[in-house]
């Protein structure tokens, strides 16, 4: 039988009802031009055997990078085979976010631990079941603390993430409050002069990001010093989430929420996505933090068990508050970090050292090449601004040897041309370093 | 059952209390009813002060282990003081909705706003109608 969703009879009752002769005028306000005439000419039908030449034809005009020197928000990461194969299970891996999730006790549990890797590495009491990615998880601490001040200013670092901040101003605009930036000193770091003279009473919260988009850390104690003492929150972010392996943690240095992408964790650069928003606070927010969360609880029989909780304000009693509705299964990149962290332990921290090494050796060997100069003096992580006498013909060279060059900053900053911001992690070996050298020299 | 209803203030039909200080400014709580039909009060999500708020608005939230509810001001004004004695002891509107589990105090937009509220006969009658 076809499938029938409505009879002819139901559909004359319902043009009857709203007062229409046809479907046809449902469409009226929609301009003539703009109207579906004629379906395209599309062939008949490949057989399997076809199909697999046609795709596999089209997917080797994709070029695949041997190196990549730029992280700028992404980074690639070696990812144990084990993560693959713990996501890919069936009990997990689906499109859409879990429901029910009584049921899915495995989810639940792994939720939980994830939260309280990410509390432990943040150095924050909680931390939601994910965000969509790091930028909207920094927006959303933003205008949570506005919201909780009754105070309608942001002040962010000129040092964050740019397209952090276009988000950070997307979302600040639609809820009428102003985003103020603050320069950078000579070290690549927040300007705490420029910072002081932005602070006053108004000012809900200040956002910076460790290590900050030049790869420079920052000092973040006297930062959430200044903006405690207007009665401002700190937000903290960071760009590659394996920093936080041996960086002092920001919730330890004063920080009210540790934002930032976990994308770095066990999720692979996948033309842009899907990311990983990070979201952790201070215990006292714990109530008004957007998404979800995962508890650990104990059933009648009194066995340990989890559940989703304080979940009020997203999808169910008070949905028409929630300022976020995650719906697509980020709980599957939040479970790829779990597994990642978990694989990794305290190696994380080996994998940290190594990605400074590996950074601290690039860095000396550019700058052994003349008219190559250190731009900033702030201490780094796995990134680092350099400047060069050709940034553009740099990046051709390399891209000419199949290796993604570094990130020119002259699009976000047009201050610093020929200003180029590179990335070493783990992926890249001694020969690949030097091989690079050789290239661009 | 309930606590009876002072009748040293005024009542709105979504079951928060006002009482007017007599110098422009007036306390806002919810009713005793309001708490027994909310249950165990587990947080109050506090204005902050200096917020501006219009009559029928929501100035609060009130989340009980059973659900969670705005708490709309009776009154339009300004918040100039606010109970935080909740963030730490949520139940003291479960204990004393009248008195120690007051929300806040209002600077009042306009006075008149007093005489579109209930008395405490009238809520009673109210109450009475909705228990039926």
């Amino acid at each position: 039988m076809d499938y029938c969703p409505h009879t002819k009879d139901d559909i004359a009752q319902m043009q009857a009802a709203i007062g229409v002769k046809s479907i046809e005028e449902l469409f009226a306000d929609i301009p003539q031009k703009f109207r579906f005439r004629k379906m395209p000419d599309i062939p008949s039908g490949l057989s399997e055997q076809e199909t697999i030449a046609l795709m596999s034809a089209i997917a080797a005009r994709n070029q695949m990078p041997r190196l990549t020197l730029t992280g700028a928000g992404a980074y690639v990461h070696f990812i144990p085979s084990v993560v693959s194969h713990l996501v890919g299970r069936s009990e997990f891996y689906t499109a859409y976010t879990p429901y029910q999730a009584e049921i899915s006790q495995g989810i639940l549990q792994a939720i939980y631990e994830y939260q309280t890797m990410i509390a432990h590495l943040t150095g924050t009491e909680i931390a939601n079941a994910s965000m969509y990615d790091g930028a909207s998880a920094m927006a959303e601490a933003a205008v949570l603390s506005a919201k909780m001040s009754n105070r309608s200013k942001i002040v962010a670092a000129r040092s964050v993430h740019p397209q952090y901040r276009q988000v950070l101003k997307t979302y600040c605009w639609a809820n009428g409050y102003t985003v103020t930036e603050v320069p950078c000193a000579t070290s690549g770091q927040l300007d705490l002069a420029g910072l002081h003279s932005a602070l006053d009473e108004s000012v809900a919260a200040v956002i910076v990001q460790s290590p900050n988009f030049f790869g420079c850390l920052e000092d973040i104690t006297p930062i959430a010093d200044a903006a405690h003492a207007k009665g401002a929150l700190l937000i903290s972010g960071f760009t590659d989430g394996t920093s936080l392996g041996i960086l002092k943690p920001a919730g330890a240095c004063g920080a009210d929420f540790v934002v930032g992408e976990g994308q770095s964790f066990g999720n692979p650069i996948n033309y842009g996505g899907p990311y990983l928003g990070i979201f952790a606070a201070r215990e006292k927010f714990l109530r008004r933090i957007p998404g979800r969360l995962a508890g650990a609880t104990v059933d009648k029989n009194g066995k340990r068990g989890f559940v989703l909780t304080l979940q009020t304000r997203e999808q169910h009693i008070r949905r028409e508050k929630a300022t976020s509705n995650i719906c697509s299964n980020e709980a599957l990149c939040a479970l790829a970090a779990c597994i990642y962290l978990a694989a990794l332990g305290p190696n994380l921290k080996t994998l940290a050292a190594l990605n400074i090494n590996k950074t601290q050796y690039l860095k000396s060997r550019l700058l052994q090449i003349p008219g190559w100069e250190e731009v900033f003096s702030a201490p780094i992580y796995n990134e680092f601004t350099i400047c060069c006498t050709d940034a553009r013909v740099v990046n051709e060279k390399l891209q000419a040897e199949g290796i993604i060059g570094a990130y020119d900053l002259q699009k976000d900053y047009p201050e610093l041309k020929n200003t180029l911001l590179f990335c070493a992690t783990e992926m890249l070996s001694k020969n690949d370093i030097d091989h690079v050298i050789e290239i661009i020299k | 059952m309930s606590k009876t209803n002072p009748a040293d203030r005024l009542y709105s039909k979504d079951h928060e209390w006002v009482k007017d200080n007599g110098d422009g400014t007036a306390v806002v709580g919810i009713t005793d009813y309001a708490q027994e039909m909310l249950t165990d009060i587990v947080f109050v999500e506090l204005p902050p002060i200096g917020k501006k708020v219009a009559q029928g608005e929501p100035v609060a939230v009130v989340e009980s282990v059973k659900s969670v509810s705005d708490v709309y001001a009776p009154v339009s004004g300004e918040v100039i003081k606010v109970n935080g004695e909740l963030e730490t002891a949520p139940d003291l509107i479960n204990s004393d909705a009248f008195g120690e589990g007051w929300i806040a105090t209002l600077k009042l937009a306009d006075t008149d706003e007093l005489k579109s509220l209930l008395s405490a006969s009238d809520y009673d009658t109210l109450i009475k109608e909705e228990k039926h």
